[in-house]
């Protein structure tokens, strides 16, 4: 027990240690997450009349970051499956930054969820009465923080393993990796169904939601990991090999070209139909009534993931500048698509046809940036525990010259 | 961020026991600076309200359907010293349980409706809606001749004079569906059916989290994203727990029938306004109400049916000229005039 709470102010005292360049980077990222806390502050005296959401668009950035930065969560589980069930070891090194990844981005999640909420004082309501398993909220509620706790016990294991130099148990920790991968997948199915399930939005009841999640998903978190390894190695001294970069083009290659099938599949439904179910639909593609807030973004959006896939797919990739540029597209398409693109086109019009726009309010923003930075700073601490700890540079035998019993 | 480790001998800077002064000194004004920096992040919460934050009371307070009869008597009479406080007006909250054998619908004649609001207005009133951000539970539509689609349909009307022409009017408000989606949806059973098939809310339960908004396809759900306001002078002292009691900001609300009027034999503050007699409200299962007669002999529909909701609102129309036709004999399967005749 001793042990553990030296491992832990070890991890509390690090987070604190680095170059200009760190304390910089830190230091920005306070900065934003404070001020996002004070927008929150605001919105919690004067009520969610800060944002731009209205009884028409009940919904909006709030919960289309949350939909975006679940699928950027589950895409630990992609890293973890060529290791565990492929046994492909040029991933092995980089999976705890995944699962580090996937902790911080539920963090985010769980912020953007609170944010969103009315009577943030009443949460506690959930532990007294909790409509399970009627209400898709209740689920989504057990499969995130689920997922929180699978990644922290993963992650936590390993890292306290090294620092004690001793070799992890794998009783103690594969049996949770191969469900965290089943769970993963469980995460953005359950959000996914949390949309899709009513019948009182068209744009939204399509059986699609759920696979296009995953497709997404698959993409958008590995393009975030590429990135973030080549930070990594550059600003720390961990190996990371090309061929672990590689592994994850794969990876995007395939769920792109896949999301780009199914995106193709749910537009022809729509517009071949021509019902009047393609009112929302009409709405994000091509304005309706001449309101055509969305109308920039989801085009955008779409050169994003067509360019991001035609990159992937082209052998230029394999140099790393190309690999890059396409993972910032993928990045940058599938955040409006699952948000923006998503969320608020399903409230215009309202269910009695009111067509109103959505415009976030700036308070709102600065919200969304304090929890942004907030989730960055949460996994910057965590990659600069985790780098020295992994390598073995820092473990309670070093610390404090007493092998570990 | 590589250079310095701990343990390695403690340099400056790296928090090692060998504490230096200046190095002492710069984590004291780091500290301080970020202590600041935190408080300067929170100083909104000032200007927050005094009843925003629930006091023991009000934070243990019970779900609804778990309070005891004294409990239930307790927070009656508090919220009525709370308004009496707040506005200076003496109010009665009471909670007029639903009464057996009974089953609330609402038949509306589109026919009839003019489209001049009143129902709207005296819901507003008799409910203690928000005036400030405004709150309505009745949106009225104005329609196209010889159309039904929803999305022609303008909410904004504002003509000098009611009806217009060539146009039809078809309100819509809570349709208090016997399999009601936004009951489904809430993670926390703010929401909930009552036997006599209202959908009620516990204000003081509900997180606001939206999600029954979202899933209502009759859009008949309301936030208070503001605090609500209603000016002292207008506020109505007769007062339901479950139904036009005042609401906090963050909370949802609907309509509920005017529960505190109709347990009590009333009509709602909608039907009792209607100046064209549109509005039918009643017990269907006395099938000698007005509304059963209605759901019996004439021409009912219900709005968006394939969304199996099933409400408890439905609409309906007067005959005019069919029934003035001298019988005739059905067409015959089968004959020249084809699959026609049932």
């Amino acid at each position: 027990m001793k042990r553990y709470l030296t491992f832990v102010w070890d991890c509390v005292r690090l987070s604190f240690v680095g170059d200009w360049r760190y304390h910089l980077w830190m230091t920005i990222l306070t900065v934003v997450a404070l001020l996002g806390l004070y927008a929150y502050c605001q919105q919690l005296v004067h009520g969610l009349v800060t944002t731009g959401m209205t009884d028409q668009v009940s919904w909006g950035l709030y919960i289309a970051n949350f939909t975006y930065l679940v699928g950027l969560a589950a895409a630990a589980a992609m890293l973890v499956i060529p290791v565990y069930v492929y046994r492909n070891m040029h991933l092995h090194d980089v999976v705890v930054f995944g699962e580090l990844l996937a902790v911080a981005v539920i963090t985010m999640c769980l912020l953007f969820v609170t944010v969103d909420l009315g009577r943030p004082d009443r949460a506690l309501h959930l532990f007294r009465r909790f409509n399970f398993p009627i209400s898709m909220l209740t689920w989504d509620v057990i499969a995130l923080n689920g997922y929180l706790l699978l990644n922290l016990h993963i992650c936590g294991y390993l890292l306290y393993c090294a620092y004690c130099g001793r070799q992890p148990a794998r009783a103690f920790y594969v049996p949770f990796v191969f469900i965290a991968i089943v769970w993963a997948v469980s995460i953005h199915t359950v959000t996914a169904f949390l949309y899709v399930g009513f019948g009182g939005r068209p744009f939204w009841n399509s059986a699609i939601i759920a696979p296009r999640f995953l497709a997404s998903a698959f993409a958008a978190g590995p393009a975030f990991i590429v990135l973030t390894l080549q930070i990594v190695r550059r600003v720390t001294r961990h190996r990371v090999t090309d061929d672990a970069l590689f592994t994850l083009r794969r990876i995007m290659q395939v769920a792109m070209i896949i999301n780009i099938f199914l995106l193709g599949c749910e537009v022809f439904t729509e517009f071949y139909t021509d019902s009047a179910h393609v009112a929302s639909a009409r709405y994000l593609y091509f304005g309706l009534h001449g309101r055509s807030a969305l109308v920039p973004w989801i085009w955008t959006a779409i050169a994003f993931n067509l360019l991001a896939t035609f990159l992937l797919v082209l052998p230029a990739s394999r140099a790393l500048r190309t690999l890059n540029t396409a993972c910032v597209l993928a990045i940058v398409g599938i955040w409006i698509e699952k948000g923006m693109g998503l969320i608020v086109p399903a409230f215009v019009p309202t269910p009695l046809g009111e067509v109103v726009e959505y415009f976030p309010t700036w308070g709102e923003i600065m919200v969304c940036l304090g929890i942004w930075a907030f989730g960055l700073l949460l996994y910057t601490i965590f990659v600069r525990i985790s780098v020295p700890v992994l390598a073995g540079e820092l473990t309670y035998e070093k610390r404090y010259g007493v092998q570990a019993p | 961020m590589n250079e310095t480790q701990p343990g390695q001998g403690g340099r400056a800077g790296d928090g090692g026991p060998q504490l230096t002064r200046r190095g002492f000194l710069r984590k004291g004004a780091a500290a301080v600076g970020g202590a600041a920096a935190v408080a300067a992040a929170v100083s909104p919460l000032r200007d927050l309200p005094g009843d925003d934050l629930p006091t023991f009371e009000k934070f243990f307070q019970r779900h609804y359907k778990e309070m005891t009869p004294a409990e239930k008597e307790a927070v009656l009479r508090r919220v009525e010293r709370e308004v009496k406080e707040r506005e200076g007006v003496e109010v009665r909250v009471g909670d007029p349980p639903p009464l057996t054998g009974v089953e609330f619908v609402y038949a509306l004649n589109i026919s009839r409706c003019i489209g001049c609001r009143k129902c709207v207005h005296a819901c507003v009133k008799e409910n203690n809606l928000s005036r400030s951000p405004e709150i309505q539970y009745i949106r009225v539509l104005k329609m196209e001749k010889g159309s039904i689609d929803l999305e022609t349909s303008d909410h904004h009307y504002d003509p000098p004079v009611v009806p217009e022409h060539d146009s039809y009017y078809m309100p819509v408000q809570c349709h208090q569906c016997k399999k009601p989606p936004c009951v489904k949806a809430c993670p926390v059973e703010a929401t909930w059916q009552e036997p006599d098939g209202i959908t009620v809310i516990d204000y003081d339960w509900c997180i606001g989290c939206r999600y029954c908004e979202a899933a209502c396809p009759y859009w008949a759900r309301r936030f208070n994203f503001a605090a609500p306001e209603v000016p002292a002078g207008q506020l109505n002292p007769d007062m339901g727990y479950l139904s036009n009691r005042p609401r906090a900001k963050g909370v949802m609300e609907k309509c509920t029938y005017c529960l505190h009027r109709t347990r009590r034999g009333r009509m709602p503050a909608c039907v009792e306004v209607c100046p064209t007699g549109s509005r039918k409200f009643g017990n269907v299962l006395d099938p000698d109400s007005e509304v059963s007669y209605i759901l019996r002999q004439k021409r009912v529909f219900i709005l968006k049916e394939e969304v199996g909701t099933v409400p408890r609102f439905f609409y309906y129309f007067d005959e005019r000229g069919s029934r003035y036709h001298e019988p005739i004999a059905p067409v015959e399967p089968g004959t020249a005039d084809g699959e026609a005749g049932t």
